[in-house]
């Protein structure tokens, strides 16, 4: 059964398999075992942020294919559901038909420009995400009317979804029964669904292919594979789930805005957090995602705890200053790529 | 005389000035194999990519049945009969060898677009793999992951890729290189065994005469690209243009 669900595709490493095994505890009971708004809050970013990069690592780990569009697909998604609830009330069925538009965008964008570009070079195709990627996120910016510029848009989500909301009067284990937690259980069992969704994907026979073109392109091409097809499809596939990743984090947020989604500052995210998990691996994203997301929201406190501690000391407390976390998060990232070259899992498995 | 399979009609390509394959007219036959001889850097293996299609002609047609593939893509080519092992082996590394095969297998029997199918339940894909893994003496392989095979064992995967493609036509390019003399003689009598099957056409490249001698039907020459002789194997060996061409260096050294 479980063999199932994870597509016979076990972590093959005890120490990762611990490792996954409580993540997924504690995100799946994060509202219990992690009482207050900002825990609960970091739990649904790493959800989000599994989705967003383990979509990644499907076109760039299994499909060999670098795009700098990732964010702009999430974006697409989130402004998706942003303007279907600001245009069409708040309901349900707005944030079904936002979804839904958002990822067929997302998909024909997609389509398009891995059409044009998956058959010249794969580098061509890089530079092309990039240059799509900047004018979507210019035009967002300037078409202020609709989309809200540089502020965003705050989104009226439906009641269900709010704190507001009280289904159950008494707190059960000290948390309130309100919308908010059931806005983290949708969250919650999206990732993980999306997740299995994706690692059976990776092990169907469209995953060997994508496999074997990443191996080696020529020789699939030579056994009967139209290798642009395969690419292009796992692009469009990508996208679609990185546009459904960003309608949900719309959701969790009640906010989207250029910041967000769109900007390049979370496609290095993504980048970095492929690499830190582990590329073509699934399992990577989750690692990734988690390591990055509680890096950059406790560097800083724990930061300012130990710049406390020494301020006895010359110099150390200045470097310990909260204000330098970026420069300690670039060291962090520095020194995990040159000890784990293939990622945590790749290290992991390696290791045995 | 038997049906005519592939034929190539001036099949030509230049690379810069340089004519690599040059006016090259040709029909192969079903239960024909045709040994493609010459010298080292005579166009043999640039035939080769003309004819699966690596490479874009310059001139000329190939013809499949009487289909003009000139134009179509190598996977198109590849569906459509023509198989093709090549002379450096080319192989997805970190696969296993049961995974290199299963890909072959299941490029021309599918499933190819089952995205929520698991891939190892497809037992049919594993079970056809392993037949050939069989027959070219690598099942205890099955497992290891492609780099590291011996220089031997990759060059039998290399030919077991095409045995799985199962084509109309085979083109087999020096299979046997580097491999130690023990090892050659299985991938000989694959080859004899495709040959057999007259419904096969098989063109192979090969440099050492006592393989052509058992092997081959018919032997093409070709020289800067051309095509000089062509005929049963004892006649093309004996002729003069060929002794200078090319044999005579060989017979000498035998
Ligand atoms: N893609 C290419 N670009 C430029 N020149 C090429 C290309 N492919 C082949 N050639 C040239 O064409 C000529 C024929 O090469 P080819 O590899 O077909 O020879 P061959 O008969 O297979 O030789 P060998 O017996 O060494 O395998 C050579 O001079 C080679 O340098
Ligand atoms: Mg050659």
């Amino acid at each position: 059964m479980l063999m199932k669900l994870i597509s016979g595709d076990t972590p093959r490493s005890p120490i990762l398999s611990v490792i996954l095994a409580a993540i997924l505890l504690s995100l799946a009971f994060a509202p219990f075992l992690f009482p207050g708004t900002r825990p609960l809050d970091t739990a649904a970013h790493i959800c989000i942020f599994i989705i967003l990069v383990a979509s990644y690592d499907l076109m760039l780990g299994y499909g060999g294919i670098v795009s700098f569009a990732h964010t702009m697909f999430f974006g697409i998604g989130a402004y998706g559901v942003a303007l279907s609830l600001e245009h069409m009330g708040r309901s349900f069925g707005a944030v079904a038909f936002g979804t839904v538009a958002g990822m067929i965008l997302a998909a024909a964008l997609a389509f398009v420009i891995a059409m044009f570009s998956l058959r010249v070079r794969a580098i061509f195709f890089a530079m092309i995400t990039l240059a799509v990627a900047s004018a979507v996120a210019v035009l967002v910016s300037q078409f202020s009317t609709l989309t809200g510029g540089e502020d965003g848009m705050t989104l009226k989500i439906p009641r269900e979804l709010t704190p507001a909301f009280k289904f159950h009067d008494e707190k059960i284990l000290g948390v309130r029964m309100n919308g908010k937690l059931l806005n983290y259980y949708m969250v919650f069992f999206s990732t993980l669904i999306l997740f299995l969704v994706m690692l059976r994907m990776v092990n169907s026979p469209f995953g060997s292919v994508l496999k074997a073109i990443r191996e080696n392109a020529f020789r699939a091409e030579a056994v009967g594979y139209r290798v642009v097809v395969y690419r292009t499809a796992v692009t469009v596939i990508s996208a679609m789930i990185a546009a459904l990743a960003g309608a949900i984090y719309a959701l969790w947020l009640r906010y989207v805005g250029p910041a967000t989604t769109l900007s390049f500052d979370i496609m290095l995210d993504i980048l970095l957090m492929v690499v830190i998990g582990g590329m073509g691996t699934m399992y990577g994203a989750v690692i990734g995602a988690t390591v990055f997301v509680l890096a950059q929201t406790y560097l800083q406190d724990l930061m300012g705890t130990a710049s406390d501690a020494t301020s006895a000391l010359p110099l150390i407390p200045d470097l310990l200053n909260p204000d330098r976390w970026l420069l300690w998060l670039g060291v962090l990232f520095i020194l995990s790529i040159y000890f784990f070259p293939t990622g945590v899992v790749g290290r992991l498995r390696g290791a045995k | 005389m038997p049906d005519v399979t592939l034929e190539t009609r001036d099949l030509t390509v230049r690379f810069g000035g340089h004519v690599a394959v040059d006016h090259v007219s040709c029909r192969f036959h079903a239960g024909e194999l045709t040994a493609i001889v010459g010298p080292n850097g005579a166009g043999k293996t640039t035939y080769f990519n003309l004819i699966s299609g690596q490479i874009p002609v310059s001139e000329g047609t190939v013809l499949l049945n009487g289909n003009d593939l000139t134009r179509a893509t190598v996977p198109a080519r590849t569906l459509a009969g023509i198989g093709r092992a090549f002379q450096l082996t080319n192989l997805f590394p970190d696969l296993t060898v049961l995974e290199n095969l299963r890909l072959v297998v299941q490029a021309h029997r599918g499933p190819k677009f089952s995205l929520f199918s698991r891939a190892a339940a497809h037992e049919e894909l594993t079970e056809a793999a392993q037949v050939i893994l069989q027959r070219v003496r690598l099942d205890t392989m099955a497992d290891q992951v492609v780099t590291a095979l011996s220089h031997g064992d990759q060059r039998k995967l290399e030919v077991a890729m095409l045995i799985a493609l199962d084509p109309q036509i085979y083109m087999f390019d020096e299979p046997t290189a580097g491999m130690s003399a023990d090892e050659a003689p299985v991938v000989l009598d694959l080859i004899a065994e495709i040959k057999a099957d007259t419904s096969r056409t098989v063109l192979l490249v090969e440099h050492k005469m006592d393989v052509i001698r058992t092997l081959a039907d018919r032997i093409i020459v070709l020289h800067n690209g051309a095509l000089v002789a062509d005929g049963p194997p004892a006649e093309v060996m004996g002729s003069d243009i060929v002794r200078e061409a090319y044999l005579g260096k060989e017979i000498a050294d035998v």
